[in-house]
Parts: C-alpha cells; sequence; structure tokens
C-alpha cells in the first residue's frame, strides 16, 4: 500500500506538470460538452419555434375556383404566393416548400353541399415542407371545422351530433419529466468526459513509460508489480474523477442559460443530481480505468494505445443509443449493466426524481465487480514477462 | 555476491540463454562480453527478475531470486539497457522517486542524494528538469537513483553506450571506486577498452553459453593473442567451430 501511494503520488505530480493532459483533464474535456450540448440544445429549440407566428408563405393553384377559402386562410396567416406551372415539380427542386391546388370542381363541390377535395403538394422528408404543410393543415381544418358547424346549425342539427367521442388528454409528464426527452444523451456526454479525463494518463503511465524505456528500470525496485498497478489505476481514477466533476458543474452553469421553459420543460442539475451522479459513476469509473489501462498494456507505443482507446470509446455510446431506439421501462435487473445502469440513473435524477436504494446498490455492485473483474486481468497482464520489454 | 547456475531461458524456439554458470565477486569487477544476441541481457534481467528462468538458479548474497525477488531486488543496484528518465521531473526528483519505492526514510533519502550528487558530478544538472539531458547527464542520473539505496551488488549493462569520452573516465574512476568499497559489480559490455580497463574477471558468453571464465590476463595467455579483442576473436571462432 505504501508503494502504492508512492506511485500514486509521483504519477499525479508529474502529470500536473504536463500541459497537454491537463487542458484535456481538466479545461478541455469539462468545458468541451456542456457548451456543445447549449450550441446543439439552442438551435434544436430556435428551430423548432423559428416560424410558429410568422405568415406562411403559400402558392396557391387555383385561387379563383375558392374565394372564401383564401380569403379565411389570409386571415390565418397564410400569405397567397403566384402559383407555380408545375407544382409538384417546385416541391421536389426544393423551390417551394407547400404548394396549394384548388381543381375547378371545387366552386361546384362546395355550392352542392358535398365534400370539397383540394390538394397540399408538399414532401414529408424535409423538415421546413413539413412543418409548412402542418401549418396549413391545421388552417385548412380549422376552416373545414368552422363550415360543418354552421352546416349543422342551418339544418337544426347540434355540432355534438358530428362529435360523438371526445377523448381528453391527461398527459403525465411533468415539466421536469419532458426535459429529459431532449436531455436523453447527457449521460453519455458525462461518461464521455470520465473517459477523456483519464485516458492520456492511462496510455503515458502503461503504453507512455514503456515506450520512454523507463518502465524496466522502474520494475527492478522492490515492489510488486500490483501495487504499481494500483498506484497507477488510482492517479488515473483520480483525474477521471475530477474532470467529470468539473463536467457536471458545467452542465449545471450551462443548464441556466438554456430557454427549457419555453418548451414547458425543466430539469434538475442541482446539487442533488451533482452528488448522486458522482456517486452512481464512481465504480464505472473505476472499470472504464481499468479498462483503458488493460488496453494500453497491450499497445506497443503511445500513439497504438490512443488508437484503440479511440476504439473503445464508442462502447459507451450503445446503451444511449439503445434506449432512443427501443425505449425500455427500466427494471431493476437493468441496474446491474455498467453503463447502462448509469444511463438510467442519470435520467431519472434530471427529471428529479431519486432512484430507489435498491436500484442505486444495484447500480454500484455492478459496476464494481465489473471494475473488480478488469482489475484482476490487468494485473495479470501487468505480471507477465513482456510488459517490460519494449518492441 | 551474485551466483548464477546453469541458466536456461527459451522464448518459442530461440534458446537465448541456454546454460550459463558464472560467480561475480564481491569487491571484484566482472565483465560480460559476447557478440550481439549472444543472451546477455537476457540472462542480466534474469539476475534482476524481470524474468525468471526456465531452468537454473540465481543467487544474489545467498538468497534465490525465484524464491524471494523482492529481497533479491532490495539488494542489487540496477542500471538497464532501457534508462529512461522522467522527463518532467528534475534529476533529484528522478532519484527520491526510486528512494522512496527502496523504503528509505527522507533524512537518509536526502544524505545519500547529496553524496551520490557530489560522487557522479552533478551538482549543476541536479534540480533541473531530466528532459534535454545529455547522454551523460542522463546516465549519471540513472546510476545515481540505481545506487541510492546503498546496494552491495551492482548490474550495469552497457554502462558506457553513447558516452563521451570524459564521461567514460569518471564513470571508470567510480566504478573503481564502488570496488574499492567490497561491492559486488557485475557489467556487460562489448567494447573491449572498457573491459580491458576495469575487469578483474571476464565471462564470455556466446550462443546463450559461457565459453570463457577467467580475468583477462589469463584469456590473452590461453589464446596467444596480444589484445584482448584478438583473445576475444578467436575464443568466439573456437566456440563457433565446436558448436558446429
Amino acid at each position: 500500500m505504501h508503494d502504492a501511494i508512492t506511485v500514486f503520488r509521483k504519477e499525479v505530480r508529474e502529470n500536473l506538470r504536463d500541459r497537454r493532459t491537463v487542458i484535456n483533464a481538466l479545461v478541455r474535456g469539462p468545458f468541451l460538452f456542456p457548451v456543445l450540448f447549449l450550441i446543439m440544445f439552442n438551435l434544436q429549440v430556435s428551430a423548432q419555434f423559428k416560424n410558429a407566428g410568422k405568415p406562411l408563405p403559400v402558392p396557391v393553384v387555383g385561387a379563383v375556383n375558392a374565394p372564401n377559402l383564401v380569403a379565411a386562410l389570409s386571415q390565418m396567416g397564410m400569405v397567397t404566393e403566384p402559383a407555380p406551372e408545375d407544382p409538384d415539380g417546385a416541391v421536389q427542386a426544393q423551390r417551394d416548400d407547400v404548394v396549394l391546388v384548388i381543381p375547378a370542381a371545387y366552386a361546384a363541390h362546395w355550392n352542392r353541399g358535398q365534400t370539397a377535395a383540394v390538394r397540399l403538394v408538399y414532401d414529408s422528408s424535409r423538415h421546413e415542407s413539413d412543418q409548412s404543410a402542418e401549418r396549413l393543415r391545421n388552417m385548412l381544418k380549422s376552416y373545414a371545422q368552422v363550415t360543418a358547424s354552421q352546416r349543422m346549425i342551418a339544418r337544426g342539427l347540434s355540432p355534438s351530433v358530428a362529435l360523438p367521442l371526445a377523448p381528453e388528454d391527461r398527459d403525465q409528464a411533468t415539466p421536469q419529466s419532458r426535459g429529459a426527452l431532449i436531455f436523453a444523451f447527457l449521460p453519455y456526454f458525462i461518461v464521455l468526459t470520465a473517459f477523456l479525463g483519464g485516458m492520456y494518463l492511462a496510455i503515458d503511465t502503461t503504453a507512455g513509460e514503456r515506450e520512454r524505456q523507463s518502465l524496466e528500470p522502474l520494475l527492478a525496485n522492490p515492489v510488486p508489480r500490483s501495487s504499481v498497478l494500483l498506484g497507477k489505476l488510482s492517479a488515473t481514477t483520480l483525474f477521471a474523477m475530477v474532470s467529470l466533476a468539473l463536467g457536471v458543474v458545467g452542465f449545471a452553469v450551462v443548464g441556466r442559460y438554456m430557454d427549457i421553459r419555453r418548451l414547458n420543460m425543466a430539469i434538475d442539475l442541482g446539487v442533488h443530481f451533482f452528488a448522486i451522479t458522482l456517486l452512481l459513476m464512481l465504480p464505472l469509473v473505476l472499470l472504464l480505468t481499468c479498462l483503458q489501462t488493460l488496453v494500453s498494456a497491450f499497445a506497443k507505443s503511445y500513439r497504438e494505445a490512443l488508437t484503440y482507446l479511440s476504439l473503445l470509446m464508442l462502447i459507451p455510446v450503445l446503451p444511449s443509443l439503445l434506449l432512443v431506439v427501443i425505449p425500455v421501462k427500466a427494471q431493476t435487473w437493468m441496474y446491474a449493466v455498467p453503463l447502462l445502469g448509469q444511463q438510467l440513473g442519470i435520467m431519472r435524477l434530471l427529471r428529479g426524481e431519486m432512484p430507489s436504494a435498491v436500484d442505486i446498490a444495484v447500480c454500484l455492485l455492478g459496476s464494481l465487480l465489473a471494475a473488480a473483474v478488469s482489475f484482476a486481468i490487468a494485473l495479470r497482464i501487468y505480471g507477465s514477462e513482456r510488459l517490460a520489454v519494449s518492441a | 555476491m551474485i551466483e548464477v547456475e546453469n541458466l536456461r531461458k527459451s522464448f518459442g524456439a530461440v534458446n537465448a540463454v541456454d546454460g550459463v554458470s558464472f560467480v561475480a565477486r564481491d569487491g571484484e569487477i566482472t565483465g560480460l562480453l559476447g557478440p550481439n544476441g549472444a543472451g546477455k541481457t537476457t540472462t542480466l534481467r534474469m539476475l534482476y527478475t524481470l524474468m525468471k528462468p526456465d531452468h537454473g538458479r540465481v543467487r544474489v548474497d545467498g538468497i534465490d531470486a525465484v524464491a524471494d525477488p523482492l529481497a533479491v531486488r532490495r539488494r542489487l543496484g540496477v542500471l538497464p539497457d532501457a534508462r529512461g528518465l522522467y522527463k518532467r521531473l528534475s534529476a533529484r526528483e528522478n532519484i527520491a522517486y526510486f528512494g522512496r519505492l527502496h523504503r528509505l526514510d527522507e533524512a537518509t533519502l536526502r544524505s545519500r542524494s547529496e553524496a551520490l550528487i557530489d560522487a557522479l558530478d552533478m551538482r549543476e544538472v541536479a534540480e533541473r528538469r531530466t528532459e534535454g539531458f545529455s547522454q551523460g547527464e542522463r546516465v549519471k542520473t540513472a546510476i545515481a537513483r540505481a545506487l541510492v539505496h546503498d546496494p552491495k551488488n551492482l548490474i550495469l549493462d552497457e554502462p558506457t553506450n553513447g558516452l563521451d569520452v570524459m564521461s567514460t573516465r569518471s564513470l571508470r574512476e567510480f566504478l573503481f571506486r564502488l570496488r574499492g568499497e567490497g561491492r559486488c559489480v557485475l557489467f556487460s559490455s562489448h567494447i573491449m577498452q572498457e573491459v580491458v580497463a576495469l575487469c578483474d574477471r571476464v565471462v564470455v558468453i556466446a550462443h546463450g553459453r559461457v565459453v570463457a571464465d577467467a580475468p583477462p590476463q589469463t584469456l590473452r595467455e590461453r589464446t596467444g593473442a596480444a589484445s584482448l579483442e584478438d583473445a576475444f576473436v578467436e575464443i568466439i571462432r573456437q566456440s563457433e567451430s565446436t558448436a558446429g
């Protein structure tokens, strides 16, 4: 233990003197993701609200066939534009977002009280087109609704005759839980921050030492290899946890600048979130650190280790992707799976809820077990004769 | 004292060390001589317990290296061929790191570091970060950290590799001093000049085996050669013909 502490202190001191490591672990990592997130979020929000109250320009073919309809739509915000020769072609060529086509037979059907058809030409695969078409569709429905009610009253019927069933929505999502939908990939960013925070140390303390030919003289000292490994792992874990803590604080700060309330959402990134997230992440950080060191021990050079670890970095994205594509109901056993458990736990904390004590315990145990196994494997590799011998 | 008995070590199909036996005594400088690939470095690695022999025994001050590798490492000061320093630590901090791994208390560590820095004439560079050190300064630092725990036995793998004349001479004098203190010094080299100047005894290794084990004078007499270099070449030639 004494030896492990000696190794730990030297690794920490040495790496604090390395500007690149310090910048990556303590500056870039924690600030990069929160800022990135803020930008992504604000872009998304502004895209959603951009057109909300603005007038909707729509080229109309056959406007002369339905002057009342066109007047009503204009009152609702539509701006009539000259008709294109080929409506389908115009939408396909992305010259127009949506084209309203009113056939010549419209007036005849309308006056006879029959259902009159109009055509909306749009492209659902384009977000702008889809949005504009939806707005126009809503305007048309609104006009149709009003007309229908008028016709029924004229015939001596109550409009409710045509509306026998009216489902009422009672959405259980609180403003906070709605916020979590957008933040579904926040846990991924948090895991990545911890991963990157310790990565350079994990490489440097193993593959780097070997490449600089300092591992062999180190091992000539009367210290068991397990102590050397433990010291290096501890230093790496420390940097990863500090990076993580700074990252979570970064998200909390950035959270204030996000206009969540516009979307009728709220998220909790306060002290409570900070503390429990760090607790849940600790065993995962241990696991990641062991894996990083293990992989680095295989690499013959610093650069090779960096390549392997960059690939390893893709693994944490799997649970996040999975949950987005296949939303599953969180069950207790899922908390035992490293990465998945932390993902579920953090998402709950974001909603302002507290995962149950059992869930937390299961999550910690599951990740600790995985960390112990990877530590055992790393220990084995550290014991091999080839470890200190550079290629 | 370092006693080596019938060491064997293979890497796959390659028999790197194939029956090496010799004794390095206290108060003597023993040289390990041999062509490239003869098995010198592998032999030394088994002595400082970086590797385990497939067969045979290593004993340092009577302690078996396989039975108690940590005790053996406590009694050895090692300058391996790989002698990388920590660039962002000063020379003194490099020395201190190894000293602490040897469980030296701070006071002893400080006094021994001072003594070594003086003995190796490192006063000027002691507080500087080792990044940018010259070859000579690097070797001095590596030797200092290998000696900070005052080991009785010293193992040096090609110590004068890349050193200039002045540094080589001062290293030579330093090794004589250590011998005078009654320590056991074992070093490997293929630089004849060094071997002639330093060694009380020469162990010649070729193809993983000991082909000669005697003082340099005796080797010259045995082969009738004018210089140790000629004697060495002759011994190797003879060993290759007997090996078929």
